[in-house]
């Protein structure tokens, strides 16, 4: 199912890293502002999928290095232990945790549980999404 | 204290999560299967032993308090499934062991059996209806990827028709939960009874009601929509067969008999009266498709319907003392079915079919399963002491004690027409002798292989454990006597929850 | 408005299950996929339709000043669907996988697990 097209081999190419860093912007500003892990998620595994589409499956599992199942797997585990640490707290399941930190010339910066879990649930829709979308693309061969 | 209630939600998800990530080692996931599961079965014994010291407890996720955010709560019924799934996650990891093929470890069959398990447990702690709709797509969304595992002819036929069957009845539960928000504005099970109790408007209530009943009903897998359950259950890897036998109807029914007792409870002349048709019907239709068929694990399919008629029965009746049979009725048919599933599997790697004709000459051979298969066996007909014979006993003595003839009748008629069955692959596996050309054949399995004894520690411990609350069923009976009167006046559990503002 | 929506909600639901009950298995998975989208579109409608009036706290507030819309739906509706994605994705792949090994998208060719 490899594409012959040039303009998509091309585009793809700079999309990538676009797409890519777009999701991770989305990422990170979830918290208060339109964003989040899902569908950072998902416009990361659609910069994969166009890659995909462009290349074919191989160099994309090669891109990868992580199987996505081992990613889900992953995922899973940061989002199911973010809901832990409160617990050592005296606090129930899932109650959020905040770190604020003063960094020299940064400036200051919320590290949170919440945090951890959007991370895990960005890697869960990913690894997903990339196992589907490689299934069916391997089943069409 | 409250840690305890959220912790067997967690723990399965954590151990799925590990045992995703560490795809590549089957070893490391065997031995985080058989670990994790015996910690999940040791978190329920302490959780009933909280909740019968204590009474029903709550905690809140994230400490937004009921009835904003999601709350778990058990109470003894709760406590009692979360035990069983626990029970039944263990010995199904055990028995894996030896069933499991590489090739099956390899699609990921222990990450999805602990997403399975975390999916029943937060089905059963969860006291939010929206949240229930979460964790049962949990359950589903593992037991289709169980259902599918090793991809043969077979298995995506059954699992076409599950899937569908399934999405329509979550659709129909979605319905349903999206209507209750709308009437009542709330999502927490205690506050829509709560809020349910005051509403002049019955007739909504009820059509609510009946969505609910029809989504639960085909999760169930109760009249008139088991289809699905014969259809597919007796497709994939013996060990699935027994999980899902054990656990997943079992939760439609407990969700039946969470809403129908705790939100449900005002119109009872129309829902409960519709129940007792259903509970009729489907104990007649089950029995009368087993007796039709001759594939050990069909059989055990229609049985798992015609089982799941007397737990309806319980609810149905709605006295202290059904509630009570239908639960013990549950507990009985869990432990008893897994453990018939479990014996075909062994069948099967013995002789290499399901099929009935096929099969034989394994008293002779195995005298020692036979005797676990007939242990097993007569406790799901109903034969004294063993545990099916109470779970029968409180049923009918409780459906005589408010005069309802016809279905104590069907009790009864039913219970003989099980034992019908049971006889029948009893007469056909263990006694007859092997047919001729079966035995040309050359064997599936192989004896020397070296997990054939295994398979036999968690057939003889759930054989021992229906020996057990057969013999010593006064405490059993008691504890679901306690959870009966739980459910019937459902004080305790609103207060669990939303009076757990000034609590913690 | 809420008519208007009623009727559309009535419309996916006859659609879909009209698309279920066809044999194809390709129109079946369509009509899950209607019959998820009723449902949420139900949540939508049944909750109240609140218009321009979104459920955010002005900075230095508590509380919001007017009455908003209800968020609670819209978290609902955005749970239903991630779920029905996961699963609908699922149901794509295992139609696929069904077609390469029974040779046939009919259901009325799909009967051997009936008997």
């Amino acid at each position: 199912m490899t594409s012959y097209s040039l303009i998509l081999r091309t585009a793809a190419r700079f999309l990538l890293p676009l797409l890519l860093m777009f999701s991770i912007f989305l990422l990170l500003r979830g918290h208060d502002l339109p964003g989040g892990g899902f569908i950072a998620g998902l416009v990361a595994s659609c910069a994969f999928v166009v890659y995909l589409f462009a290349f074919d499956v191989a160099p994309v599992r090669r891109m990868l290095r992580l199987d996505p199942r081992s990613m889900v797997g992953v995922g899973l585990l940061l989002a199911a232990l973010s809901g832990v640490p409160a617990v050592f707290f005296g606090e129930a399941f899932f109650t959020g945790l905040w770190l604020e930190l003063e960094l020299p010339r940064i400036g200051e910066i919320k590290l949170s549980t919440p945090l951890v879990f959007d991370i895990g649930v960005y890697l869960v829709v990913l690894g997903s999404v990339m196992a589907i979308v490689m299934a069916l693309a391997e089943g069409e061969e | 204290m409250t840690l305890l209630v959220g912790l067997p939600v967690v723990l399965p998800l954590v151990l799925g999560a590990l045992s995703l990530a560490i795809w590549r080692f089957p070893v490391a996931q065997r031995v985080v299967a058989l670990v994790g599961t015996a910690v999940l079965l040791l978190l329920g014994i302490a959780l009933l032993w909280a909740v019968i010291e204590h009474g029903p407890m709550a905690t809140a996720l994230g400490e937004w308090r009921a009835p904003f955010g999601i709350v778990l709560v058990a109470d003894l019924l709760s406590a009692i499934m979360v035990l069983m799934a626990g029970i039944m996650g263990f010995v199904v990891a055990l028995y894996s062991l030896g069933t499991v093929s590489r090739g099956h470890e390899s699609f990921g069959y222990f990450p999805l059996l602990h997403l399975l398990l975390a999916g029943v447990c937060g089905s059963f702690l969860t006291g939010d209806i929206f949240n229930l709709y979460v964790w049962f797509e949990v359950m589903l969304l593992s037991s289709f990827a169980l259902l599918v595992l090793g991809g043969e002819r077979a298995q995506m036929e059954g699992a076409i028709k599950y899937v569908t069957i399934n999405l329509f009845s979550s659709a129909m539960l979605l319905t349903a939960v999206g209507l209750t928000y709308g009437l009542v504005g709330t999502l927490n099970m205690a506050d829509i009874a709560v809020k349910f109790d005051g509403a002049e408007d019955g007739g909504r209530v009820t059509v609510i009601a009946m969505l609910f009943m029809v989504a639960f009903g085909i999760k169930a897998a109760a009249f008139p929509l088991f289809f699905w359950l014969p259809a597919s259950y007796h497709t994939p890897p013996v060990a699935v067969s027994a999980l899902f036998a054990a656990l997943l109807t079992k939760v439609g029914v407990y969700a039946m008999f969470r809403m129908f007792t705790l939100v449900f409870d005002a119109d009872t002349a129309y829902t409960h009266n519709i129940l007792l048709w259903i509970a009729g019907f489907t104990m007649v239709t089950g029995v009368l498709g087993a007796a039709a068929q001759f594939e050990f694990r069909r059989i055990l399919s229609f049985h798992i319907v015609s089982q799941i008629g007397y737990m309806l029965m319980g609810l149905a009746l709605f006295t202290p003392l059904a509630l009570a049979g239908g639960l013990y009725a549950i507990f009985h048919n869990i432990i008893v079915k897994t453990n018939l599933f479990l014996v075909s599997g062994v069948a099967y790697r013995l002789q290499g079919t399901y099929q009935l004709k096929q099969l034989g000459g394994l008293y002779r051979s195995h005298p020692g399963l036979g005797v676990l298969f007939l242990l097993s066996a007569l406790s799901m007909a109903g034969i004294p002491p063993l545990s099916g014979f109470f779970a029968k006993f409180i049923l009918v003595r409780a459906g005589l004690e408010i005069e309802a003839w016809v279905i104590v009748a069907v009790a009864l008629a039913v219970g003989i027409g099980t034992l019908f069955s049971m006889i029948k692959i009893w007469a056909e596996v263990f006694w007859k002798a092997r047919p001729e050309e079966a035995t040309t054949g050359a064997p599936v399995m192989d004896v020397a292989s070296p997990g054939l004894h295994w398979l036999y520690v968690p057939i003889v411990l759930l054989a021992g454990l229906t020996v057990l609350i057969g013999v010593a069923g006064q405490p059993i009976f008691e504890v679901s006597m306690q959870a009966a009167e739980q459910l019937l006046d459902n004080s305790a559990y609103i207060e669990a929850v939303l009076g757990s503002e000034e609590g913690s | 408005m809420e008519p208007v929506l009623a009727l559309v909600v009535g419309g996916l639901y006859a659609a879909a299950i009209y698309m279920i009950l066809r044999r194809s298995i390709v129109k079946l998975v369509i009509g899950l996929l209607l019959l998820s989208n009723a449902a949420n579109l139900l949540i939508f409608t049944v909750s109240g339709l609140t218009r321009e009036a979104p459920p955010l706290i002005s900075a230095g507030l508590d509380a919001p000043l007017a009455p908003t819309a209800d968020p609670l739906p819209q978290a609902l509706i955005l749970t239903a669907i991630v779920i029905s994605f996961g699963v609908l994705a699922f149901a794509v792949v295992l139609i696929n996988r069904a077609w390469h090994v029974v040779q046939a998208e009919d259901m009325d060719q799909m009967t051997g697990t009936d008997t």
